[in-house]
């Protein structure tokens, strides 16, 4: 159990409000388009500032702490920008910047109607998001988790279709469901430990539970986290979800929302129950077996679908579980491959799903078996997709390999070849499911691709630079923000001195 | 000087209004309305001051006409009735400001006595909850409800029915509690509260006194409108005016529950009906019934008002359960809830007067997304309404779910707690479906064109009917955020020994 230091300051707090301040900004320009996607620009860049503004002094292990108000008897609202928070902060507030320009290209050329809304509430979804991220205590973490769920409703109905329609029917009734199960959880935790609290190791120290209290305990509230992090059964409402705009896939479904699914994963397993406890209630093992049948089910899965966002959603369900699996390993590298998981696979996946968008509004195109020769008409386009595809199956030198490496290692430290298998066979599932859309984009003659280029700039930029990140980090793991030493300084305050 | 005067004045001015509007009324009828007003905002005003008196500087008791009690009659103005004092006179309040565009349109020509009798409702209302005599307690419950068949009687064509139903179901209701009342009077010799609590110790092995308990509690479940005797609640509700459901719907049940919590936390007392006696575990049965059945009965309903009575039937259970589990978390869910699901049924009701007042209706399978741009600010606060209803954080309707889903984990009930979080889940069915037909186009309307065929223009609610629902609706995001404010405040209105 480590004591965090701390020290007082708004900064999370404005961090978490920039872009609600957007939001009024935002819809009373909504007749002004370049003025309204200004605020939203701006807001991003502000709020990425202030995140990175607290890296230094997380790095160093203090954690900027700021307390709202009482918000129930002994629990606060509280934010403290301790080192998980600061690096799930700044992934997701980083990627938003490219993301808005990205939004702006897709929406623009695909003439969508109600930007206003979606402009909006894509400037309320990241609020939630950068409050999970700094939520000091459970109870915080749950409110910024709904205000998410709610968040994210407009832009899953966009399109407003009957698939839109439904498929936000089924993504509320899993996340407030999901939701309801965490509040159970939350008040079972707050009255066998007293406190609801972020502790790297554990709150449960001296409190005895039997093993039936303990595993129901970890299964509501893997079950309230489960839904978003994407782990099976719980899984179905992702793909239905790929109804949405490709830009909200992209962030949010790839990095937002569900990235908050598996935060929350950390945090119960390292920060609530605590190493010692999963280990010695046996929580680690119902964890890694619900890990492992994800990422070779959805990995399966992957191959059926010839809607390319779906088969995208599928591979984003199985690499949710490599963080999974990883934080189940309690092991050094295990722990801190899968919390790099969280920052490689957004890199990866966000590229991947921009490029999909750019497919749909340039060529009008959502299915792989249409995909022939589109290479030769997009090449940068696919070259993105290439890198993304490469790194996810985990080759070097792109980022993806360096977290598969670590798991891959952290399975072995903790004796669970099992890990190691399943971690190889994915990949070569990976493989299997991605590299024939490369197949068809470059070495397939296509038809009716007369006359089209590649897409805007708007789009185009963003997907190179995400994927140039990818391979940047790949080669450069700590550059300009050292995710890779805080990933692993987490998973040490977090392990301590735990050994299997 | 005037404090002391407190326990007895705030009902009387509502009295005193009833009286002097009809005469008043004759006279000019446009003093109704006013007059009404002014009464409501003084009592709603002392309401303030005197509970904030009291949580500083004690239980204050005036005795009537000088007499001590046990002989005379005693109002006891405590933290938990001066609370509930204001959480009714304020609501009332804001629901007279919403009124009176309705009430002009509804009752033209009824208003004198339309508005006297809602004075003596909160006559009625307020006797109830400060009063500290059980006999007492019946008048002023027959006061309330005579007051309050007539408010409802004067709506649509089929509310006269419904009020003589309700009329039927309640005197039932009230004489079960003057039998009970009476065993009590017989085994104790007493009818004050505070007396009688203190006899209870030696007489509550008697099984008259079982019986007692059983008689009020069955009376006072009618009136708080607990599941199974709620059946009074959905026509009533439905068929009343717009102001009558405004001003009952929030507050009417939540005096019987008041009634049911100080008679058994504080003239029985908890470790008896809870702990000797399972008539604690009995209420929170029934109320889980109430929850389920109200949300499930409620998502079948097309029509918006008898949605939200069903939604009530439910809301009431949460506070039952809470009294049921009779430990300090669920007594303040309980009272948290009154206020909670006050602020949000107003909301709820008044929204749906808003409609009809434009529409003429509030039938929800014409609702369509035309809705959200002619009423933007009516349906921004059936969103807040909703989302609170549903018990999503930080609104209001977290915190009180939050307090009963502690109680029931303390008292180790499991399937307490279920039915509190499934029952979150059918709220948000029947929620839900209303936001997503007015946000969105229906399926149906997004194939025919891309754009509108004609601009729909901006018609909300004039200003007197708008912004009383926004005020409660934006309370409710405040009640939410200041709820340990108030939940400090309801640790001093326990029973002593909770």
């Amino acid at each position: 159990m480590e004591i965090l230091q701390t020290y007082n300051s708004i900064v999370p707090f404005y961090a978490i409000i920039v872009s609600i301040i957007a939001v009024p900004l935002i819809i009373i320009s909504g007749k002004f388009p370049n003025l309204r996607e200004f605020w939203t620009i701006l807001a991003a860049l502000v709020k990425f500032g202030l995140v990175l503004s607290l890296l230094p002094g997380a790095m160093e292990g203090k954690a900027a702490l700021y307390s709202l108000l009482e918000i129930a008897p002994g629990i606060e609202l509280a934010l403290k920008a301790d080192q998980f928070g600061v690096f799930f902060a700044l992934i997701a507030s980083g990627l938003w910047i490219f993301t808005s320009f990205y939004s702006i290209g897709y929406v623009r050329g695909n003439d969508e109607r109600k930007q206003t809304r979606y402009f909006a509430s894509f400037s309320v979804c990241l609020s939630a998001t950068i409050g999970i991220a700094f939520s000091a205590n459970f109870l915080t973490f749950i409110v910024f988790y709904e205000i998410l769920t709610i968040a994210t409703y407009p832009l899953v109905i966009h399109k407003e279709n009957k698939e839109a329609i439904s498929a936000g029917r089924k993504y509320l009734l899993y996340t407030l469901s999901a939701g309801i199960i965490l509040i159970a959880a939350a008040g079972l935790t707050y009255t066998y430990a007293g406190t609801l609290n972020f502790n790297p190791g554990g709150i449960f120290e001296s409190i005895e539970l039997s093993q039936g209290g303990a595993t129901v305990l970890f299964l509501l509230f893997l079950t309230g986290v489960g839904v978003k992090a994407g782990i099976m059964p719980l899984h179905s409402w992702l793909p239905a979800a790929m109804a949405a705009p490709t830009p909200v896939s992209a962030l949010l479904h790839a990095v937002a929302v569900v990235k908050s699914g598996v935060f929350g994963v950390v945090r119960i397993v390292g920060f609530i129950f605590g190493p010692e406890m999963m280990y010695n209630y046996g929580l680690n093992n119902i964890l890694l077996a619900f890990a492992g049948v994800t990422i070779i089910t959805a990995s399966l899965l992957a191959f059926k679908q010839d809607n390319l966002k779906r088969r995208l959603a599928y591979s984003t369900i199985g690499h949710l579980s490599y963080i999974v699996l990883g934080v189940a390993l309690l092991s050094p590298s295990g722990f801190a491959g899968g919390i790099f998981h969280i920052a490689t696979h957004a890199t990866m996946k966000i590229t991947l799903f921009f490029c999909a968008g750019a497919i749909y509004v340039n060529l009008h195109k959502e299915n792989i078996s249409e995909l022939n020769g589109i290479g030769k008409v997009m090449p940068w386009t696919m070259a993105a997709f290439t890198i993304g595809s490469l790194g996810l199956a985990g080759i070097p030198p792109i980022n993806g390999f360096i977290s598969k490496w670590f798991l891959g290692v952290g399975a072995l430290q903790a004796n669970m070849s099992i890990a190691l298998i399943i971690l190889v066979l994915s990949g070569l599932l990976n493989a299997g499911y991605f590299f024939p859309i490369i197949h068809r984009a470059f070495f397939r003659e296509g038809k009716n691709l007369e006359g089209h280029k590649e897409a805007s700039l708007l789009m185009v930029l963003p997907i190179v630079i995400t994927a140039f990140l990818s391979l940047l980090f790949g080669l450069f793991p700590d550059l300009f923000f050292n995710f890779f030493t805080t990933a692993v300084n987490i998973s040490n305050s977090v392990l301590g001195g735990f050994l299997r | 000087m005037i404090e002391r005067n407190l326990p007895a004045l705030i009902p009387l001015i509502f009295l005193a209004s009833a009286l002097l509007i009809p005469i008043l009324g004759l006279w000019k009828k446009k003093l109704a309305y006013p007059l009404a007003i002014i009464a409501t905002l003084t009592s709603a005003s002392l309401s303030v001051y005197g509970f904030i008196y009291v949580l500083l500087n004690g239980t204050i008791r005036y005795n009537f006409s000088g007499w001590i009690p046990p002989i005379g009659i005693e109002y006891v103005y405590d933290p938990l009735s001066s609370f509930v004092v204001l959480v009714i006179n304020f609501i009332t309040l804001v629901v007279l400001t919403h009124s009176f565009i309705p009430v002009t349109i509804d009752l033209e020509f009824k208003q004198t006595a339309y508005y006297s009798v809602v004075m003596l409702l909160l006559t009625g209302f307020n006797g109830m909850v400060i009063t500290g005599d059980l006999f007492n307690l019946y008048v002023f419950i027959e006061i309330s409800s005579l007051a309050g068949y007539a408010l409802i009687a004067v709506g649509e064509k089929k509310a006269p029915f419904a009020a003589f139903r309700y009329l039927i179901i309640g005197t039932i209701g009230a004489s079960f509690y003057l039998l009970g009342i009476g065993y009590l009077y017989f085994m104790s010799g007493t009818l004050n509260m505070s007396d009688l609590a203190a006899i209870m110790p030696m007489i509550k092995d008697s099984p008259t006194i079982l019986v007692a308990l059983i008689l009020i509690v069955v009376a006072l479940g009618v009136k708080m409108a607990i599941f199974p005797m709620h059946g009074w609640l959905p026509d009533s509700y439905t068929y009343a005016p717009t102001s009558t459901s405004s001003l009952i719907a929030p507050i009417g049940t939540k005096v019987g529950a008041y009634a049911m919590m100080r008679i058994l936390f504080f003239v029985f007392g908890a470790d008896y009906f809870s702990k000797e006696l399972p008539v604690g575990d009995l209420i929170a049965i029934f109320a889980c019934g109430g929850i389920i059945f109200g949300s499930v009965m409620a998502i079948a309903q097309k029509e918006l008002k008898r949605m939200l009575a069903y939604s009530s039937v439910a809301q009431i259970g949460y506070i039952g359960l809470g009294i049921g589990l009779a430990n300090p978390f669920g007594f303040i869910g309980a009272v948290l809830h009154l206020l909670n699901h006050a602020f949000m049924k107003a909301t709820l009701f008044f929204i749906a007067g808003n409609l009809r007042n434009k529409t003429g209706n509030s039938d929800i399978t014409l609702f369509d997304d035309s809705y959200r741009k002619k009423y933007p600010w009516t349906m921004a606060s059936f969103t807040i309404a909703a989302l609170s209803m549903v018990g999503l954080p930080p609104l209001a309707g977290f915190f009180s779910k939050w307090y009963l889903v502690l109680g029931t984990i303390e008292n180790s009930k499991w399937l307490y707690l279920a039915v509190i979080l499934t029952s979150s889940l059918l709220n948000a069915v029947y929620f839900f479906r209303i936001i997503e037909k007015v946000y969105m186009k229906s399926p149906a309307q997004s194939k025919d064109s891309g754009t509108d065929n004609f601009e729909i223009k901006r018609d909300e609610v004039s200003a007197s009917m708008l912004i009383p629902t926004l005020i409660l609706a934006i309370g409710l995001i405040v009640l939410g955020l200041l709820n340990v404010v108030i939940v400090n405040q309801i640790y001093k209105m326990m029973p002593v020994g909770m």
